[in-house]
């Protein structure tokens, strides 16, 4: 009784003149938190974490939830979440497991990056008359191209490297089956297929029945090299190699074995039930020129007919890093900036480690240009892309397209309640069990993501025809067309933008 | 290749000079030869081309004269390689299936990530060897070696079997971290290790006569390949370092 019990984080109340006693909320309720007795639904708040399913489900609104219905002592320094935290560790001794993506209230950098528009002097594009190319290519770009005239057609000499073509720069990150389930991946396939994109596999391995979809998938080789064997990568329309991740720059990876069913293990190729435990570092690599070695492993494995990717979490020095993986022989570097989302992170390292994706781009991309390198490799930016503008200033700062995670995540129900580490998703989306999964119809969620990826690839053109911009590459890296809204100067530095109004 | 004996040819044997030839056109030029439905190829003057055989699927044997470079048959499915000569780091990395025969020492991470098939090893291996090896259903990744290994043997073993045959006994084995992080799979080691040089989540135990009954087909392996007497093997005393917990992560977390 030290500590005793810190308040309920979420108060749960029923409107009892609203509730018909339907029972939707204790049947949607993976955690426990209804109850129908003698004729009455009861709570039990203590185990809400606020997803939300309740609230959706309810066919009378009767339900409602409240954060934090219990005041601490207000104080700027101990703040609930600090206080918490002690009481926590105090009463565990271990280390704080957390969902999602960063949850300080750091400030968010787009947020303070405003776009630029046409008035008079050139005339905006309007894009429902005008066609506007999204189309991108993704790998190495030649310094130049040697050509032989014959008979008035061009020949080009040069030996071109494999690329992605992308119809839109939106693509959908990796997030493994196991963290997510079959039912998410497989909308998720559909939905890039659909919109002539790609999405990537995770370090989960590639599950037979996304085998019709593998065209518009990028498989991943991580420190774990779970699932991965010669026909994964043959399979693949890319390899990605992954370093590391925004939301734990610097540590592995642990998929519990509670999450390891028969079909997560079929194509993780690890025993039913066993701990999936990806090391921090890749152990075949320990430096730069050990990087190179697998990337060219993979490419000489796979005849040098796919392009191979290179992740890294956004941390100090990831220019240096980036300029380090463009000489490896690798086709495109991936940042992943410390917004990024995952289903497990320690919380230390979810909110205290890295850097925003906004900077790091723009020095990787900067470097690049110094070292007259920036057409070795793509620049994939990730981590905390939540709309269209995102994208559109993410570009503008040197990016040549983007992952999304969280957001297709949401198009599927989520409400980044954060608690995907218990594999209880109630949305049927960071779970295996099979009837929480059975609740996420990819028929339905597959539409959702295409649309979104639509509807942003719509207000992308139009934030571009506004700006006189017809084509995605004149907006690459074209910094002139962001203003830094209230940023220090030593911020708009290294974005290497100017203030409003100059 | 298929000047030399002729589109349609089918050639049982083939033998390809490597001296001055980069890794890419080496491999093209070994594929070539399988997809003619070769089941040997003899490689002369090998020296330091990585990523031999990588990837490469069938039914076939390499016969390799030289020192391979890194990598030698990763992601390798079903071919057998033997190697007359030391190898450089990793050979059998994130191999599936197929025999790695190596007459000569090799470097750091030999069979890093191997999820099937075998490496034997004549002599020492580095760093690292066995690191992170796992199993599935039919699938069990076996590392033998004759001579001595450094640090960190079998860290994050997650399923299969390292076999060290050596050094012998006058020589004890003082390498630190012996199965760190192991959750699945298991070291057996010729003669004993002390406690102090186990690694974080590994456990010492003595051999049942079961598992030492399981392990003589490969001492015997081992001999046959590398004319060595099996008895002097088979006739001495192993320990087997196993994972304290198959969950060693399970309880360093608390939720949020």
């Amino acid at each position: 009784m030290t500590i005793g019990s810190v308040p309920v984080k979420f108060r749960i109340s029923v409107d009892h003149d609203q509730c018909m006693l339907c029972g939707r909320c204790v049947e949607n309720c993976p955690y426990d938190v209804f109850r129908l007795e003698n004729g009455k639904i009861h709570v039990n708040s203590r185990k809400c974490v606020a997803c939300h399913r309740c609230i959706a489900m309810c066919p009378r609104d009767a339900i409602n939830i409240r954060e934090r219905p219990v005041d601490y002592r207000s104080h700027p320094v101990w703040t609930t979440e600090a206080r918490e935290a002690i009481y926590n560790q105090s009463r565990t001794g271990k280390i704080i497991l957390a969902g999602m993506g960063n949850a300080k209230p750091y400030p968010i950098i787009f947020d303070s990056l405003v776009l630029d528009a046409c008035q008079v002097t050139n005339p905006s594009i309007d894009p429902l008359r005008e066609p506007m190319e999204l189309r991108t290519y993704l790998g190495k770009k030649p310094s130049r191209l040697e050509t032989r005239q014959r008979d008035g057609d061009v020949e080009v000499l040069t030996s071109l490297s494999p690329n992605l073509q992308l119809e839109t720069p939106i693509m959908v990150g990796h997030m493994s089956y196991g963290a997510i389930s079959l039912n998410a991946q497989s909308s998720i396939a559909r939905a890039v297929t659909e919109t002539g994109t790609f999405m990537g596999t995770g370090e989960g391995g590639l599950h037979q029945s996304l085998y019709p979809y593998q065209d518009h998938m990028i498989v991943q080789v991580a420190s774990g090299r779970f699932g991965v064997d010669i026909n994964y990568l043959e399979r693949g329309a890319a390899i990605e190699i992954k370093i590391g991740q925004g939301a734990k720059p610097g540590i592995g990876g642990h998929l519990p074995g509670e999450k390891v069913c028969e079909d997560v293990s079929c194509t993780r190729m690890i025993p039913v039930g066993s701990d999936a435990i990806s090391p921090a570092p890749h152990h075949d690599i320990y430096s730069i020129e050990d990087l190179k070695q697998l990337v060219r492993s993979l490419k000489e494995a796979t005849e040098w007919k796919k392009p191979v990717f290179v992740k890294i979490a956004a941390v100090h020095n990831s220019a240096a890093i980036a300029a380090g993986i463009a000489r490896s022989a690798a086709d495109a570097v991936v940042i992943d900036g410390f917004r990024g989302g995952t289903g497990a992170a320690p919380r230390v390292f979810r909110d205290h480690v890295g850097i925003p994706v906004e900077a790091a781009i723009a020095s990787v991309d900067a470097k690049l240009r110094s070292q007259g390198i920036r057409n070795e490799v793509s620049l994939i930016a990730s981590g905390g892309i939540r709309e269209s503008a995102d994208v559109a200033k993410v570009i503008a700062l040197g990016a040549d397209a983007v992952y999304i995670g969280t957001a297709a995540l949401v198009a599927m129900g989520c409400r980044v309640c954060g608690t995907c580490y218990r594999g209880l998703c109630p949305w049927g989306i960071a779970t295996q069990r099979p009837d929480l999964v059975a609740r996420l119809d990819p028929e339905i969620a597959s539409r959702n993501v295409a649309n979104l990826i639509h509807a942003w690839t719509l207000e992308l053109s139009e934030l571009m025809g506004a700006a006189g911009i017809n084509s995605i590459e004149s907006l690459r890296g074209n910094r002139d067309r962001l203003r830094g809204y209230l940023l220090d100067e030593s911020i708009m530095k290294v974005l290497d933008v100017k203030p409003v109004g100059a | 290749m298929s000047n030399q004996w002729g589109p349609d040819a089918v050639m049982d044997r083939v033998r390809i000079d490597a001296a001055g030839m980069h890794y890419t056109p080496l491999n093209m030029a070994i594929r070539a030869a399988v997809a003619k439905g070769a089941r040997e190829i003899e490689i002369d003057h090998v020296m330091g081309q990585r990523f031999i055989a990588d990837g490469l699927k069938g039914d076939v044997r390499l016969i390799i004269h030289g020192v391979p470079g890194g990598d030698l048959g990763m992601f390798m499915s079903g071919p057998t390689c033997i190697v007359h000569g030391n190898c450089d780091h990793a050979p059998g990395n994130t191999m599936d299936s197929g025999l790695i025969v190596i007459h000569g020492s090799a470097g750091d991470a030999v069979a890093h990530s191997m999820r099937g098939g075998k490496v034997f090893v004549r002599d020492s291996i580095g760093y690292r060897g066995g690191i992170h090896m796992k199993q599935y259903r039919d699938k069990r990744p076996i590392l033998v070696l004759g001579g001595n290994f450094r640090a960190f043997l079998g860290e994050y073993m997650a399923g299969g079997l390292i076999l060290a045959l050596g050094p012998p006994p006058d020589r004890p084995i003082r390498e630190r971290g012996i199965g760190s992080g192991i959750h699945g799979g298991r070291i057996i080691v010729r003669g004993d290790v002390d406690d102090e040089y186990l690694g974080v989540g590994a456990q010492k135990s003595p051999l049942t006569r079961e598992e030492r009954d399981e392990i003589s087909p490969l001492i015997r392996e081992f001999a046959t390949y590398f004319q060595r007497d099996p008895d002097v093997l088979l006739d001495d005393s192993y320990v087997q370092i196993r994972p304290s917990s198959s969950r060693p992560f399970a309880s360093k977390y608390t939720w949020e």
